[in-house]
């Protein structure tokens, strides 16, 4: 046989960029491999492990974010290039450990079941409310369509952004 | 699914991307948007070995300017930023509406207008859309600047004009008459896929409401945005209606020749295009008539 | 939607909200790939190109030169792990080829892996992936079953006669004869694409060595821990205690193909162990397309025979059955065969299935498991006969039915489980009437008929079906007094997002009496209960649920023994009050669970136990069903198509289902509702193609459409309960049914609308283009027709 092993070597030098930003409120500075994603650069070095990876290509939109208050897929986009940008990730968006009205909105309304999409559903619909209110079914499901949910069917997704766009606009939540 | 290796550049100026650029040549790729050239880098089917990030030249590239006679969109506009642009809605529905479709949010909050064309994918929405707006792409290098049609500029698929050494500075398109009414109809298979097939069309209208302009291109189903210039003939003159379709569906199936694939056959495709062109012309009437209204 | 029969039951049957969802939304859920493991390695496989093809020479040179590369192992290298991994569901008569974790000479499909790289980072492993010389010869492939049964065509497998990994036959009565004499026979051909799981989460393995116990600790993203580590025992040959297979808490979906076992989930433990270090691999969605286990397609050829009423007299179908380059099982195809008489009597019945090698990825159960694929046909053809007889196709339902009064129902044939298929319990007449009643049927009759008249095309689809769940052979619990003086409710069982951790719970408040902030559930880790057998076919809630109940059960009389000896009285007199077991409800006399487990568990060290208790308060139950539960339902869809460009809107959808008694019912319309929206992507969207070559043709999800919010129609769902009698909690699977019946709905509704226009719908899933495509060639027949 074969013993195709080598002997470990020096972590090994790449060109690294230094990337400042702010994460949920929180400044970061870290040296990155410029080919390195923003994803990855959240997952791994900042060890933020809420956002997650999907698919690699920006449609199932698991690892959305928002940057700069867009949101952006962070597998589209390099480390780099989120230098001296302000990023929100999952993690920042419950506050003193109390859910945010969306979070509460996808509890109360069965939104998740296995989870692994569900981080990158509340930062577009965050994101999404904040641009605009939502006024009935069609929009709702306008808003959650750049994301993909394997599990629950989107009923819950729907009901659940219907209810907090309501709240903000203080009416009842459309039909 | 991790790109491979690539030297970074972020030039602050144009000066400096150009550089970049003549520096660098074959072996260097623009990177605007990235929404469609970050996925090929995570599948490796490209690896380039310089990236020029162009997302920092300057504010000045990052608004559309509406002009008394032309409109100009240059490098770093997004996407979304001119779909939720009130002026831009006003003096190019079309593209508002185009835009709407063009992927997600998400996509379009990075993605740019002129990243778009640049990608040449002839399934696109935009490359259509700025062809029949008759629009004007601003090539620049370091050895000087050009200006060039969208029958120029889009050569085959994901291939354009664009020089190693060049970048897509602006793209503008001249301020539209009163009388110009437009529309852009597609059809994919979900909402936000690249279309099976799409329309743009662009009519200006006499007092009578018989066309008196008018450039219609679709997408998807050649191998880049394509003129539908018999149909184009066939509509001038005439005032959009129910006798006129089935001759324009025809001359619009007659003059593509697209290519069947998992999603669609050609033959269907072909038909396709025809019902788009007859519910783009549709709408242009429909909207001219709702104007006089 | 839902209320529950179960007697006396203070939290089955509640809707509650889910344990498991605070951390999911706030980022703090612990799937694979989040888990702390320092200086973990990365792993990447290199990974077949081709169909087909033999293995010339491979050089990794290069690749182990590369900084950041730690090792590569070709599977030549790794000789001792190269056995075959066993198909899941056998038959006598299969011809059955060994899938070796990293085949090191023969390679069967495109992705199928053949070295692994590990390094520092999975950037760094793929950029050795680049590296790697192989050279091939490449083979003729097999890239679908109608190539795989042509005589004279290529072999999946080189030097093999034939494709056919084995033939299933099913009957009763004999439907040839029956058929030769039937007043009215329809034939047709279907063929029925189903895709892959797409959980959003990929497959995912890591593995620590622990020199000093001899121990490996595997993190596997499975379905299945217990039948995995049962796996690694037998190829590593390893005791199974020194395997310790962990599926992570939070494991994003499963759907089906986590629920098989892979070359990856015994490459990587292994090499963890060579190398001494851990060592982690993410599948990464461009694998998972390709290499994850999918279910492709099956063509059917159907034939009814039935009398002028438009009762059934027989029916017979041939099935060609894509089983992939190996069998990982015959689950698949088995379950097709027993699915087709569905709800209806039908007297007569022959099925016979060809399940064929071809050259692409081994296929197995994805969420409906073979059952789509049955109700379609059975459905497809229940419209035909209508359509044949100009009867309403509700109508020509209803007389096939079987009747709420004929359970247990024997259909004459055998279930994959082994036991003959018998429904246990149903009302398939119910669920039929209660969804017409919901989808408005007879309106929607008239609106049809109006709006054809406007060249509107409205159709009506309708769907019954039913669904074997709950399989054997067991599945366990076991119920603990922590030393803290809590319930651990330990399950063999791994979820994938169906939250266990709340339905067990509420299952266990009801066994012992006590509220459920007492009670914790944990999952899916193979040290902590030793005997289980994994979440598939719907069969968790009707196996380990009666399980939980039972020990739980069993751990009240013993807390209460233990509480009466301390209180000294009867157990008959002590009851929970919060925590305390008390004497007549008296919280002046009391003990605490936190003072039991003092007492029989923590003990005094060297002192005698107090007389009459019990030490070790811990129980435990194994549950095993005699044989399948059957769940059912009805689907109603009223769609509209726009004959030009083929677009299908879906105006209204209508859901029954029955999963007999209902545990949590948020949870279960949650079920439902998921599985319904995959059954849309199976109706109407997915579709893993593949090319002449056995190339994969949509392996993103740019050319592979999932759908997404704006695909999934606005459904009405209903609820009836038939309790099962297999079971003491009446349960039954509801993880499928939303799926099942769904592309048939869908399919029956387009045809009802393009009926005018004499277009056929022969194939799932329908899509725009094919509707386009079968209206023009249902005109060119009109006109060659009308030439004649």
């Amino acid at each position: 046989m074969r013993d195709q092993v080598t002997e470990f070597p020096a972590r090994t030098e790449a060109e690294t960029h230094t990337v400042s930003c702010s994460v949920n409120g929180a400044g970061y500075q870290s040296a990155v491999d410029p080919r390195m994603t923003l994803a990855d650069f959240l997952r791994e070095k900042l060890r933020l492990t809420g956002t997650h990876l999907g698919c690699e290509h920006g449609v199932c939109g698991a690892c959305t974010v928002i940057v700069d208050g867009a949101a952006t897929r962070a597998c589209l986009m390099l480390a780099v290039q989120a230098d001296g940008a302000a990023v929100e990730t999952v993690e920042g968006l419950a506050s003193d450990g109390e859910l945010a009205p969306l979070q509460k909105a996808f509890k109360r309304n069965h939104a998740l079941q296995c989870g692994f999409c569900t981080p990158g559903f509340l930062m577009s619909v965050t994101a999404a409310l904040r641009e605009e209110t939502v006024t009935g079914e069609e929009q709702a499901r306008e808003v959650l369509s750049g994301n993909i949910c394997r599990c629950t069917g989107y009923t819950g997704l729907v009901k659940s952004v219907l209810e907090v766009a309501a709240t903000r606009t203080g009416e009842e939540p459309a039909k | 699914m991790k790109p491979a290796r690539f030297t970074y550049h972020s030039p602050r100026s144009l000066d400096e991307a150009l550089a970049d650029l003549q520096g660098y040549g074959d072996d260097a790729k623009v990177l605007a948007g990235g929404q469609s050239l970050m996925p090929m880098l995570n599948f490796r089917l490209a690896s380039f070995e310089h990236l020029v990030d162009v997302n920092r030249l300057g504010a000045e590239y990052a608004e559309p300017t509406f002009g008394d006679t032309r409109v100009t969109i240059p490098l770093l506009v997004r996407q979304r930023q001119l779909e939720r642009s009130e002026e831009a809605a006003r003096l190019l529905p079309v593209l508002t509406e185009a835009l709407h479709q063009v992927a997600h949010p998400q996509i379009r909050n990075r993605g740019t207008i002129c990243g778009s064309l640049a990608h040449a994918d002839p399934a696109a929405e935009l490359p259509s859309v700025l062809s029949v707006l008759d629009a004007t792409f601003t090539l620049v290098s370091a050895r000087g600047i050009r200006e060039v049609s969208a029958e120029e500029f889009f050569l085959f698929h994901l291939t354009t004009s664009l020089e190693p050494d060049e970048l897509l500075l602006q793209v503008s398109v001249p301020r539209p008459p009163a009388n110009q009414f437009s529309s852009f109809r597609e059809f994919a298979t979900r909402r936000g896929d690249f279309a099976l097939a799409g329309v743009a069309a662009v009519c200006e209208f006499d007092e009578t409401g018989a066309v008196s302009a008018c450039r219609i291109s679709a997408a998807g189903v050649a191998p880049t945005p394509h003129r539908l210039t018999d149909v184009e003939a066939l509509v001038t003159g005439a005032r959009p209606g129910e006798d006129l379709w089935p001759e324009v569906e025809a001359a619009a199936r007659a003059q593509v020749e697209p290519t069947g694939d998992i999603h669609a056959s050609a033959e269907y495709r072909s038909r396709l295009t025809g019902v788009l062109v007859k519910r783009a012309l549709t709408d242009t009437h429909e909207k001219l008539e709702a104007s006089r209204a | 939607m839902t209320e529950t029969v179960v007697p006396d039951a203070a939290m089955i049957g509640r809707r509650m909200e889910r344990r498991e969802d605070e951390r999911l939304l706030t980022g703090h859920g612990a799937y694979l790939d989040d888990l702390d493991l320092p200086d973990a390695l990365a792993a990447a496989f290199l990974r077949s190109p081709h169909a087909h093809a033999k293995i010339l020479s491979f050089d990794a040179t290069e690749a182990l030169a590369l900084p950041g590369v730690v090792a590569v192992y070709s599977g030549a290298d790794l000789p001792e792990i190269q056995k075959p991994l066993a198909p899941k569901v056998q038959h006598p008569q299969l011809r059955d080829y060994p899938r070796l974790p990293m085949p090191p000479e023969e390679l069967h499909y495109v992705g199928e892996p053949l070295a692994v790289v590990i390094a520092e980072s999975r950037y760094l492993a793929e950029d050795a992936l680049e590296l790697i010389e192989v050279d091939y010869e490449v083979l003729p492939a097999v890239s679908s079953t109608a190539v795989a049964v042509q005589e004279a065509g290529p072999k999946a497998h080189s030097g093999d006669e034939t494709n056919v990994a084995v033939v299933l036959s099913q009957s009763a009565g004999d439907a040839a004869k029956a058929l030769a004499g039937a007043p009215n026979v329809l034939s047709d051909e279907f063929f029925v694409m189903r895709g892959g799981g797409h959980s959003m989460e990929p497959r995912a393995v890591a593995a620590r060595f622990e020199p000093a116990t001899g121990q490996v600790t595997i993190w596997d993203g499975t379905q299945a821990p217990h039948y995995a580590r049962q796996q690694l025992s037998v190829i590593y040959e390893m005791a199974e205690d020194d395997i310790r297979l962990i599926a992570p808490r939070d494991v994003g979906g499963g759907f089906g193909p986590k629920a098989q076992f892979y070359g990856e989930e015994v490459v990587i433990p292994w090499v963890a162990m060579k190398l001494g270090r851990a060592v982690k691999w993410i599948e990464d969605r461009q694998e998972n397309f390709i290499t994850a286990m999918m279910e492709r397609s099956q063509t059917h050829r159907v034939e009814v025979g039935f009398d002028d009423d438009g009762r059934l007299i027989a029916v017979r179908d041939f099935v060609e059955h894509d089983q992939g380059a190996y069998c990982a099982g015959l689950q698949v195809p088995s379950i097709t065969t027993s699915t087709v008489p569905g709800p209806y009597h039908v007297p007569n019945i022959a099925v016979e299935l060809k399940a064929c090698y071809t050259n692409m990825v081994p296929t197995s159960s994805v969420r409906g498991a073979g059952r789509p694929q049955a109700v379609f046909v059975m459905e497809r053809m229940m419209d035909r006969i209508a359509e044949h007889l100009g009867l309403d196709p509700a109508e020509v339902r209803r007389r096939n039915l079987i009747q709420a009064d004929e359970f247990p129902y024997k259909v004459g044939i055998m279930f994959r489980d082994g036991s003959p298929l018998t429904y246990d319990s149903g009302d398939f007449p119910a669920l039929l009437e209660g969804t017409l009643e919901r989808i408005g049927y007879d309106e929607a009759r008239e609106l049809q008929a109006k709006l054809r008249g406007e060249g509107r095309y409205l159709g009506i689809g309708l769907s019954v079906y039913v669904e074997g769940c709950g399989l054997g052979p067991y599945e366990g619990a076991k119920v603990r007094l922590t030393n803290k003086g809590r319930i651990l409710v330990t399950l063999a069982a791994a979820g994938q997002g169906q939250g266990y951790e709340t339905v067990y719970a509420q299952i266990a408040a009801d066994g012992l009496g006590l509220d459920m902030e007492h009670i914790e559930v944990k999952t899916g880790d193979t040290s902590r209960i030793p005997f289980g057998q994994g979440t598939f076919a719907s069969r968790i809630t009707a196996t380990c649920g009666p399980a939980v109940m039972d020990a739980a059960k069993q751990m009240r009389q013993r807390l209460l023994d233990t509480a009466a000896i301390l209180l000294g009285c009867d157990a008959s007199e002590v009851d929970f009050v919060g925590d305390k077991a008390c004497l007549g409800g008296n919280l002046e006399k009391s003990v605490s669970l936190q003072q039991l487990a003092q007492t029989a568990n923590i003990g005094k060290h060297g002192i005698t136990l107090p007389r009459g208790i019990k030490a070790g308060l811990e129980t435990s139950s194994y549950f095993s069903p005699e044989r399948a539960a059957y769940a059912s339902g009805a689907h109603a869809a009223l769609v509209e198509v726009d004959p030009e460009t083929g677009e299908i809107k879906i105006l209204k959808y209508v859901i029954g289902h029955d999963c007999g008694n209902v545990i949590n019912p948020m949870l279960v319309d949650g079920q439902v509702l998921g599985g319904f929206a995959h059954g849309i992507g199976n109706a109407m969207y997915e579709e893993p193609v593949y090319d002449v070559e056995g190339q994969p043709q949509a392996a993103s999800y740019l050319d592979y459409a999932l759908v997404s919010a704006t695909e999934v129609p606005p459904v009405e769902l209903f609820h009836i309960q038939t309790p099962s009698p297999l079971n003491p909690l009446g349960v039954k699977g509801a993880g499928e049914g939303g799926t099942i019946p769904a592309p048939a709905a869908i399919a029956n509704a387009v045809e009802d609308a393009l009926r005018p226009l004499k277009a056929r719908v022969t194939r799932a899933p329908v899509t725009p283009a094919r509707i386009v495509d079968a209206i023009a060639a249902a005109e060119t027949a009109a006109e060659t027709a009308g030439q004649n």
